[in-house]
């Protein structure tokens, strides 16, 4: 069977991102899974094992200065040499802004179709997607040279697939034309050990009913009691209660969780966008006619400072 | 500076929007058409950094004709003037096509530094950036939270999942903003006046250089098979809090099993 080329999602803190076990259980559907390291040195090595326990065959590794310390272009550089030697049956990125971006420029180098937010791909190459906000299924297909497409998180149920990979270094021949953006220094922000927003399979989100920043304890002390991760409504964030790396919503982040649950958000449209292919939707809000109702699985109408405070409370009971 | 910012007309975001029956384009006729949010975002930046540093700003669009509503929009805000790609040809291209002609346009611009919003609100691909950095051979600074322009260096810090980076370039650059780096301007009604008389020159593929079969469903690298529209999700139990709402969340949570 042809390999399936599976860029690697990783950071520093967490290892291997969750999106990347789902792209290597869908890379198994279509041939042999191998994935594609391109970091700074020694990343291969340090991810080898989780790679290898969801089925990776072969890790091909491009790592150092030369990628790392450069914006996006060396990484594609790289991967479309890769794709010209080992022609792939496909090639799978994460649908999130650097896999979109290494994804973008190797369409251009390779004269390629693309497909972004990609939810499932059958072995003949169509593509589902959702489109406007989730309220569009689209069946596509790329109809020029190998399905390049990008995986949106939360899309496929990670399963693992025992495998021992060998890695297997590539050579790193990059042009100055793919050092024009040099990357002079990386700035850690999210603090604590929750679950990354769009990967996490529980949000807890806050809107501008929280009041302010201090209230956001509140929509964390309960993210952490159901292992998930913190949101905001771009209300929230304008008004500065959470930074906007948080935000979900048609201007921020799109989250697709199992459990999404929304504190003190009306459910505008702006917010609906993020969030609405959402599995569960639970919300509290005050005003027993806001749209978010309309979405929700289960609502209370009534006071978030009462209701929640009084559910984790409740949680911490049963645990 | 020469600043080029591209802009894109898409149906309103808060509207119900639908890919056409017959095509499985996106409807233009159904729903307002507005300026993509994240480009006035880009369209500001680039009138801070005139105001700054001096130059002059250029409006670049690739849309049917209805897409002089936006650059006129566009231009009351303050820019120069504008360019409009605009082709019968140009229907149903996708995104590597796209590139490949708002590329050929900006080398006859010749752009110190192109600003774009990070994505749009109808396709929310974010590619174009990095497709059109790359036909150029120019440096991409994406997803750019603040932009310093000193002389010929450009420092953006690109937010990030965990934070952000530092990134800098020398121009010619093509930068993309998220709506969090500034607080886009109102026009004025000065403004709108003046962008009656603003120019906006056309072009077309001819003028480009780029073959009608190179775009449009000819030059498509992908294709739409089908397209359906997803039910729209029905409210379930709304119970009032009574003193007891909190635990009654949890009894649902522990139905579903997530506690």
């Amino acid at each position: 069977m042809a390999e399936v080329l599976v860029v690697v999602e990783a950071t520093k803190e967490f290892g291997v991102k969750k999106v990347t076990l789902e792209m290597l259980t869908l890379a198994r559907e279509l041939g042999t899974p191998s994935a594609v390291v391109l970091g700074g040195a020694g990343a291969a090595e340090a991810l080898s094992a989780k790679l290898g326990e969801y089925g990776a065959e072969k890790i091909y590794a491009a790592e150092g200065e030369e990628i790392d310390g450069y914006l996006v272009a060396p990484k594609a550089t790289v991967l479309a040499d890769l794709v010209k030697r080992v022609q792939p049956a496909a090639v799978l990125l994460a649908s999130a802004q650097e896999g979109k971006e290494i994804a973008a420029r190797l369409a251009v180098k390779l004269d390629n179709g693309i497909l972004t937010d990609v939810v499932g791909l059958d072995a003949d190459g169509t593509a589902t997607q959702v489109a406007f906000a989730g309220s569009t299924i689209v069946k596509s297909k790329v109809t020029k040279g190998l399905p390049l497409v990008t995986v949106r998180p939360n899309s496929v149920n990670p399963t693992p697939a025992a495998a021992t990979p060998a890695v297997e270094q590539l050579t790193v021949a990059v042009t100055d034309a793919d050092k024009l953006a040099k990357v002079v220094d990386r700035v850690a922000e999210q603090k604590g050990s929750r679950p990354e927003l769009t990967e996490a399979s529980v949000v807890v989100s806050g809107g501008r009913g929280v009041g302010n920043a201090d209230n956001f304890k509140l929509v964390e002390e309960l993210a952490d009691l159901l292992g998930g991760a913190v949101g905001a409504s771009r209300a929230a964030v304008d008004s500065g209660f959470y930074p906007h790396q948080f935000q979900v919503g048609q201007t921020g982040k799109t989250v697709s969780p199992q459990l999404y649950v929304a504190l003190g958000i009306s459910g505008a449209i702006q917010h609906r966008a993020g969030m609405q292919t959402s599995k569960t939707i639970v919300a509290v809000n005050k005003d027993g006619e806001a749209p978010i109702f309309e979405l929700a699985d289960f609502g209370v109408v009534g006071d978030l400072f009462k209701v929640v405070p009084q559910a984790a409370e409740e949680i911490r009971k049963r645990k | 500076m020469n600043i080029v910012v591209l802009v894109k007309q898409v149906p309103d975001s808060g509207a119900d929007r639908n890919l056409r029956s017959d095509d499985n384009t996106v409807d233009r006729g159904s729903a307002n058409n507005v300026i993509n949010e994240m480009d006035e975002y880009a369209i500001e930046e680039a009138l801070k950094i005139k105001e700054a540093h001096g130059g002059e700003v250029t409006i670049l669009t690739m849309g049917p004709d209805r897409a002089t509503e936006s650059i006129r929009k566009a231009l009351s805000m303050g820019p120069d003037k504008a360019v409009h790609v605009v082709d019968d040809a140009l229907h149903g291209s996708c995104a590597v096509a796209t590139s490949k002609v708002l590329a050929a346009a900006l080398g006859q611009l010749n752009a110190d530094l192109v600003i774009c919003g990070a994505e749009s609100t109808d396709g929310r691909v974010q590619v174009l950036p990095h497709m059109i950095a790359e036909r150029l051979g120019v440096a991409a600074l994406t997803g750019a939270r603040k932009l310093t322009v000193d002389g010929s260096t450009l420092t953006v810090e690109r937010q990030t999942e965990e934070g952000y980076e530092v990134v800098t370039a020398s121009t010619p650059a093509v930068v993309s903003v998220w709506d969090t780096i500034n607080e886009p301007r109102y026009p004025s009604f000065k403004g709108i006046m003046a962008a009656k008389k603003k120019p906006v020159q056309t072009l077309s593929l001819g003028d480009l250089g780029v073959a009608p079969t190179e775009v449009g469903f000819d030059g498509a690298t992908s294709a739409v098979l089908e397209h359906t529209k997803r039910p729209p999700r029905s409210g379930g139990a709304k119970i009032t809090d009574e003193g007891e709402g909190g635990v009654k969340l949890v009894e649902f949570l522990a139905t579903e099993k997530f506690v």
